[in-house]
């Protein structure tokens, strides 16, 4: 029985899991660095050890500090929350050494999804249809790939995330220099200059499956549509994923339930397809072995608490829930407040909160670390909170949305509030089915 | 404090109940937190959604006391070359490369001078006048509030 569980996280994300934890009768220790030493997650955990210096490197990012800290802590767990050491093998490896359990899947589900390539073949060996294109050694490998599939190719990093290193070439002429910046950005980025060339696909939206797997069964929790994004960061999510006809929906899903099973998979994970707009056609893009920003909305439409499953399972329970026991409820819109300004492309606006009036009401979740009189500081990202709503029909989730964001208001940084309140009075996205172009269109 | 004072569905519950009230705010204060509820409004009138402000004691009292960066006594007859935003200054492109400019070296408005890391983006710093780099007033990888004076520059 896992009883005393170290948060290795921080913001909203950390708070969000404290909240579960403390329900189940757990008690949390959070791993903070001195930046967050009197942040709201520190003041609501039952206990703090502080992993190290403010910068993330030397601290939620350094595998030894972690450990050290959750063993210094008597921890018998450890979640990690999202984004820093979430995917990372070395660490689940370390915890596994220390006798601590890792809140997420086996290494062996870590290392199959690690990068875009090895997600590629285990997708196509689960039978999983995936974009055409492939790995390019060098240049001359790139453009043989290219004239296979056809331009305009995409560029992508092996070890990419978070939309480094991927680029759009539209013509053959332009290939060879944008091979260069591609590779460049992919070593600076992740240490490793790898690429592979896929067909583009003009018209596509981005579609995700939540899935919970205990090794031997696997269940989805639905899909989820993210195709806002800007430079490839998510700005708006909603579950389940509006205009998909239900017979391409259902086969969205049931491929990411046989990619679970194929990985025997444990624990929380999400399948992320790129879905053509107008044919509905689907590919395997990559699996996220972990909890997404992003979980709420499925929670929302669901029920389901996901923090709550992952721990469950960890803690070497089978799956307490079959997939027949899910009837997903109405619709959800999630928004990502961002201590950004849209009007200065969106430059970075850290400091302190001297006032948070977040929005509240039925239907209405925020899942935030940010309360009047906190700070933002400058060396993590940028995310201050999240504004979930729910409602029984779409419809009424955009107008809901509409509402709650003209009400909130975040003073003494500048926020993404009002960006997410143009988009949702944005004809096309109130339209809903939108695909990845949608926010430059939007934006220009 | 360990236990979150209320959970969200309790402050859904209550904003419920208070939105069919004749009440447009609540305001909650322990000696651990406060809470003020409030019946949205704008100058256009109602947005019929209500917010939900949280502060607890501990960040409260740091509310407004933001250290400010010191002033830096900025000699006669010199410029500064100011901070663009709050982060972690840096001299170089990399660690091991040679710094963007040195103490002599001639910069115009353009010439980046170096960048400051603020939420894992690098920003670089515009000299944002033109002159001879005179001084350079803070350490590399040093943090630096917005605003603050990174270099001394003498006006060409």
């Amino acid at each position: 029985m896992i009883k005393r569980l170290f948060i290795a996280n921080r913001g909203e994300i950390a708070l969000r899991i404290i909240r579960t934890a403390q329900r189940l009768g757990i008690t949390t220790i959070l791993g903070a660095s001195q930046a967050d030493a009197t942040s709201l997650p520190a003041l609501q955990s039952d206990e703090v050890a502080i992993v190290g210096p403010a910068p993330s490197n030397q601290s939620y990012l350094d595998v030894d500090a972690v450990i050290a800290a959750a063993k210094a802590s008597r921890a018998d767990a450890i979640h990690p929350g999202y984004g820093f050491l979430s995917e990372n093998a070395r660490f689940a490896q370390a915890a596994a050494d220390a006798g601590i359990v890792f809140v997420g899947p086996d290494i062996s589900s870590l290392n199959a999804m690690g990068d875009k390539l090895m997600a590629r073949k285990v997708g196509i060996e689960a039978g999983l249809p995936v974009v055409p294109g492939g790995e390019a050694a060098d240049k001359d490998a790139a453009l043989a790939r290219a004239e296979e599939t056809g331009f305009p190719v995409l560029l992508k990093a092996v070890s990419g995330g978070g939309g480094k290193g991927m680029r759009r070439v539209d013509r053959a002429e332009d290939l060879s220099a944008e091979i260069d910046t591609a590779m460049a950005e992919a070593q600076a980025s992740f240490g490793d200059p790898r690429i592979y060339v896929e067909r583009f696909i003009a018209s596509g939206r981005h579609v995700e499956v939540q899935v919970l797997g205990d090794g031997k069964t696997a269940i989805h929790l639905g899909t989820r549509d993210c195709s806002i994004q800007r430079r490839f960061q998510k700005l708006v999510e909603e579950a389940p994923a509006p205009a998909i006809p239900d017979d391409k929906r259902a086969a969205i899903e049931e491929a990411a339930v046989r990619l679970t099973r194929h990985l025997n998979y444990k624990g929380a994970g999400t399948v992320e397809m790129l879905v053509d707009a107008e044919t509905f056609d689907f590919y395997f893009l990559e699996m996220n072995a972990r909890i997404q920003v992003e979980h709420p909305v499925t929670e929302a439409i669901t029920g389901v608490d996901l923090i709550e499953q992952q721990i469950l399972i960890a803690d070497g329970n089978p799956l307490g829930i079959r997939q027949n026991d899910l009837l997903p409820v109405g619709h959800a819109i999630e928004v990502r407040i961002n201590a950004e300004d849209p009007d200065a492309d969106f430059r970075p606006s850290p400091g302190t909160i001297t006032r948070a009036a977040w929005p509240a009401g039925p239907g209405i979740r925020v899942d935030t670390h940010i309360a009047t009189g906190g700070k933002v500081p400058p060396f993590y990202d940028s995310l201050i909170g999240k504004l979930i709503v729910h409602a029984a029909t779409r419809e009424e989730a955009v107008a809901k949305l509409g509402m709650a964001l003209a009400t909130m208001a975040i003073e003494g940084i500048t926020t993404t509030a009002g960006l997410h309140a143009k988009i949702a009075a944005d004809e096309a996205f109130r339209k809903g089915g939108v695909d990845t172009r949608f926010f430059k269109e939007f934006a220009s | 404090m360990s236990k979150l004072p209320l959970t969200p569905e309790a402050v859904s519950e209550i904003v419920a109940i208070i939105d069919g009230s004749g009440y447009d705010r609540l305001d909650i204060r322990t000696d651990a937190f406060r809470l003020r509820l409030d019946r949205g409004s704008t100058e256009g009138g109602s947005t019929g959604g209500w917010t939900q402000d949280w502060a607890f004691s501990e960040t409260e009292a740091t509310a407004g006391g933001e250290k400010v960066a010191a002033v830096e006594q900025l000699p006669d007859g010199l410029l500064a070359v100011a901070a663009p935003l709050p982060g972690a200054f840096y001299r170089s492109p990399q660690p091991g490369a040679p710094p963007f400019v040195e103490v002599g070296d001639t910069v115009d408005e353009n010439t980046v001078v170096g960048i400051i890391e603020t939420m894992k983006l690098m920003n670089p710093v515009h000299a944002g006048c033109a002159g001879t780099i005179e001084k350079v007033v803070v350490e590399n990888s040093e943090m630096v509030d917005g605003g603050v004076t990174i270099m001394h520059v003498r006006p060409a």
